[in-house]
């Protein structure tokens, strides 16, 4: 099969590669960028497991060719911190403050749909932010998750908005 | 006040889940490795008459292909009925029959359309009831029933004395659904060899030594050939708690291709073959007395375990408990079959029975404190269990808040959204609102209650309920913990960590926690039955005071004191000064100048560093003073201490559709003391979202043996749109035995949500379901029935 020139901005960086063009931008991400942050959870855009943002927008990466997003600009969770850690060798990471309520508000449990849930929450945050409670559970909607109940899950974002 | 024990405190892998760094089993890449696909049957059961791989086996980049031939001699799984790879019969739709391994995902795939088996379709048992006839095909013929296990407890004559002496007696049956897991990471196992035929898997299994040795009986290996990593873990509920038939196939695959090979199911998949809540059919009488006092309870549970044995089958203990024990009843007998079929395989998922049990228990319960006219709570505190009684089962109970917690909820019953009954809805007219807005379909509010039992100090249904623990302090008096427990998300890692900082004085980042290798961590029974803080938290709280016994000694020579009257906190040790032990701090408590105090490290090196030396290592290991259950009367003390729970949920019934909203549920638990009151309330809300979907949402429909909604598309999980207010109250008890008084929690919050829902749904319309999912459809046919029964009363 002919191969696919690929071009994306992944975090800020540019690459290049060539790709199977039956392969989606979850594949791509995962497997030819070892970018494993973000998580198959059903391969069908139904549990957000595997939200990125391309070009500021939250899509479920499963669903998406990669050859359809040439050109575009991806920010997966692992862009979200800024690498490496902003204080230099044994410096703490920085956390984005969606990451930090999530981990203080114990929004994370087994944490396989926390990488999804923090590219939802940073886009709702984007578009609106100072939401209400019912437009973060709506916002998060697509997102789903087995272990928390989400209520801490909704309080992090509801503290990251203050913050 | 504790500076750790009792602390909201972030899980210690929290950081590394928020940022993508955690390595889950998908993750795992390992030079060379394969990809592992599983073929699996075409029919529910069939003779296979044959399987041509030959042009599969011809495919550029396929590297192994196995088949039943490639089959140990041994069977696994808890019936001992099950083999990797299925070969003159099948008998379910997630019989593997072959499995591929290849350098990429895409040519297994494609690998398996090339095999070609041909099967002879044979007719299949596809209902526990019909597989129980005379005449039904045997799932396994060898056996000569379909029958696998009977269970028959009694205690008291519920028959005759029971009857007899009730002034009200109520009986429902219930019929039980398929529930899934839903983990959100899907299964996945990867298996390497090492040039000494030794197996290294990488598995997400919550019962790391347990599977060490079925798989070795599963491979013909020693337990010793093989090692088990665990990865980052993305959920469990109960599905690792069993080896599965993918498990060894992939260690096949791996040994006759010479690679790692990864076995990683897809979402369809994990529908299909990963192991389900058994379905069942109930049957509960229960009677009480006219001053509102149980006089019974007799039940029979019918139960589906699938076409192969796994843990699911001993969710009847569990039921049997709920039933037994559950408030104080003196006469109770239980009883349950469990079948083969065709159908699915079913394990264990969280609440083990429990949500099933307190699902008939409660709604019984309810009906009996209706017909006596009592008011619902009233008559549970009535009934319920107290501290230090042994139930007639053998259950010791010591610390118990079942009271408090009923009394807990109840107090919040009327304090919620406005209204708790019969609150009219309108209809919106749109445009016709010229005409008054009639409530021609009201929409209805009622409020249940439900209470749950819950094994609270480890579970016994294997000889040794133990967990080991090692405590090291370092050089630099860094604190390892090395546990025998598992940390599947439920937060174990950090309370275990916060349980062995309160002993040596030091803060939770001072505190690393090694759980993952089997080579490495000291035997555990397993991640199961709430049983982690309890019988972890009492190991590594002993091998703290060993490594603290040390760290005193050492300290007591450096300081000039004697070792009683040391003690350990702000990564110092300090002489406690007489007659000063009450203060809140340490400092304040030990009330001293560091002239009087030695940095842990400097212990340590003190004691290191010297002729004769040694280095600070702290041993512990907890098998909990409890018994199996007899295997006669099915009685015995299997737990060392008991969680109670109580929930209240509020309801709005939409008699035009028939939708139930839940607005809230207000959740109290006994949990002896939260060590983590954050990861406390984690379990309780994550176990409710599990509850509600229970309740409401999910139910996997099996159809012909079939599973025809393997997606989240059509199997519902609550999202954070659809849950209602959660309130979670803590209740302490201070349990005698448990670390720091605690006990488990893991389970109890999903345990009575079903019940509380149905009881609020009957409060509100008078409809009293008796299955789940408490669907539309289902609550609407019920309020057409309740209509015609009023109408023909009429
Ligand atoms: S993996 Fe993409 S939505 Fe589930
Ligand atoms: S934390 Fe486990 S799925 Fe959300």
């Amino acid at each position: 099969m002919p191969k696919f020139h690929l071009t994306l901005t992944v975090n800020g960086e540019p690459r290049e590669l060539l790709i199977d063009p039956r392969r989606t931008l979850l594949d791509v991400l995962r497997n030819n960028l070892d970018l494993r942050g973000a998580h198959r959870g059903c391969d069908s855009g139904d549990c957000g497991a595997c939200t990125v943002l391309l070009d500021g927008l939250p899509v479920t990466s499963c669903l998406l060719l990669a050859a359809d997003c040439d050109g575009m600009d991806v920010l997966t969770v692992e862009g979200v911190l800024p690498s490496p850690p902003a204080r230099g060798v044994g410096g703490e990471g920085e956390l984005h403050p969606v990451q930090r309520a999530l981990v203080e508000k114990g929004g994370i449990q087994c944490g396989f749909c926390t990488p999804g849930v923090v590219m939802a929450a940073i886009a709702l945050l984007n578009d609106n932010p100072r939401p209400t409670e019912e437009e973060v559970r709506l916002g998060l909607a697509g997102n789903l998750c087995r272990c928390t109940g989400y209520k801490k899950i909704v309080e992090a974002v509801m503290s990251a908005a203050e913050a | 006040m504790s500076a750790v024990i009792g602390q909201r405190l972030p899980k210690l892998d929290a950081p590394d889940k928020a940022t993508g760094r955690a390595v889950y089993g998908h993750d795992v890449r390992l030079p060379g490795m394969l990809h592992g696909r599983i073929l699996y049957s075409q029919h529910p059961r069939a003779r296979v008459v044959g399987v041509d791989a030959s042009r599969a086996a011809k495919l550029a980049g396929v590297k192994a292909i196995v088949t039943a031939a490639d089959n140990p001699a041994t069977k696994f799984g808890y019936g001992k009925d099950n083999t990797p790879l299925k070969g003159d019969l099948v008998r379910s739709l997630r019989d593997e029959v072959a499995a591929v391994a290849a350098v990429d995902a895409d040519i297994a795939e494609e690998a398996l359309e090339l095999i070609h088996v041909e099967y002879e379709p044979l007719e299949a048992v596809l209902d526990a009831e019909a597989a129980l006839k005379a005449d039904a095909p045997l799932v396994h013929p060898e056996r000569g029933t379909n029958l696998f296990t009977q269970y028959d407890y009694s205690h008291g004559d519920p028959a005759k004395t029971g009857e007899a002496g009730s002034q009200v007696i109520v009986e429902d049956d219930f019929e039980l659904p398929y529930v899934a897991h839903a983990a959100m990471e899907t299964s996945v196992v990867v298996a390497s060899f090492d040039h000494r035929g030794h197996l290294t898997l990488y598995s997400t299994t919550q019962i790391p030594f347990l599977l060490q040795r079925d798989l070795a009986e599963a491979l013909g290996l020693d337990g010793s050939d093989i090692r088990i990593i665990q990865t980052a873990i993305g959920g469990a509920f109960g599905r690792g708690l069993d080896i599965y038939p993918f498990e060894p196939i992939a260690a096949l695959l791996a040994r006759k291709s010479g690679k790692p090979v990864r076995v990683s199911f897809s979402r369809y998949e994990e529908f299909l073959a990963a192991p389900v809540r058994q379905p069942a059919k109930v049957r509960i009488r229960a009677g009480a007395k006219r001053d509102g006092t149980l006089t019974f309870r007799d039940v029979y549970a019918l139960l589906d375990i699938g076409a192969y044995v796994s843990w699911g089958s001993v969710t009847p203990l569990v039921m049997m408990e709920t039933t037994a024990s559950l408030y104080r009843v003196p006469r109770v007998r239980f009883r349950a079959d469990c079948v083969y079929t065709n159908n699915p395989i079913t394990g264990a998922v969280r609440g083990y029975g429990n949500p099933q049990s307190t699902f008939f228990v409660e709604t019984a319960m309810d009906r009996l404190a209706e017909a006596l006219g009592l008011d619902p709570i009233e008559f549970r505190v009535r009934n319920a269990n107290r501290p230090n009684e042994d139930t007639p089962q053998g259950l010791k109970i010591t610390s118990c808040g079942l009271k408090e917690c009923l009394e807990a909820v109840a107090a919040r019953a009327d304090k919620g959204t406005e209204g708790t009954q019969g609150t009219e809805g309108t209809r919106d007219y749109g445009s016709f609102r010229q005409f008054p807005q009639v409530p021609l379909f009201p929409k209805k509010r009622g409020i249940g209650f439900a209470s749950t039992l819950n094994v609270g100090g480890g579970a016994r249904i294997y000889r040794s309920d133990g967990c080991g623990a090692t405590v090291k302090v370092d050089d630099f008096g860094h604190v390892s913990l090395i546990t025998g427990s598992t940390e599947i998300g439920q937060g174990s890692e950090t309370v275990l960590a916060q349980i062995v900082a309160e002993v040596l004085g030091v803060k939770i980042e001072d505190v690393t926690v090694l759980n993952s290798d089997t080579d490495v961590k000291p035997w555990d029974v397993g991640v199961h039955a709430s049983r982690t803080t309890f019988i972890a938290g009492n190991a590594a709280h002993l091998a703290a005071m060993d490594a603290r016994r040390q760290i005193f000694e050492t300290a007591s020579e450096l300081l000039k004191a004697p070792p009683e009257k040391l003690v350990a906190g702000d990564g110092r040790i300090f002489v406690r000064a007489d007659g000063n032990q009450q203060s809140a701090t340490p400092r304040g408590r030990f009330a001293v100048s560091n002239h009087h105090s030695v940095d842990l490290a400097k212990v340590a090196r003190a004691r290191h560093f010297r002729e004769g030396g040694k280095v600070i290592i702290g041993e512990g290991w907890y098998d909990p003073p409890t018994s199996l259950v007899d295997k006669e009367t099915y009685k015995g003390n299997i737990s060392a201490t008991y969680g109670f729970g109580a929930q209240m949920a509020e309801v709005e019934v939409d008699t035009e559709t028939g939708k139930v909203r839940v607005l809230r549920l207000v959740c109290a638990n006994d949990v002896g003391r939260a060590i983590n009151p954050m990861a406390v309330e984690g379990q309780i809300e994550g176990g409710v979202q599990m509850g509600l979907g229970y309740a409401l949402t999910e139910e996997l429909i099996v159809k012909d043996g079939r599973v025809l909604n393997p997606d989240f598309l059509d199997y519902r999980l609550f999202t954070a749109a659809d849950m209602p207010e959660i309130e979670t109250i803590i209740v302490e008890t201070d349990d005698p035995q448990g670390p720091f008084g605690a006990k488990g929690v893991g389970e109890m919050g999903g345990t009575p949500t079903a019940a509380a829902i149905a009881n609020a749904i009957y409060d509100a319309v008078g409809v009293r379901l008796t299955t789940v999912p408490m669907t539309p459809e289902r609550v609407l046919k019920g309020l057409m029935e309740l209509k015609e029964t009023k109408e023909m009363a009429a």
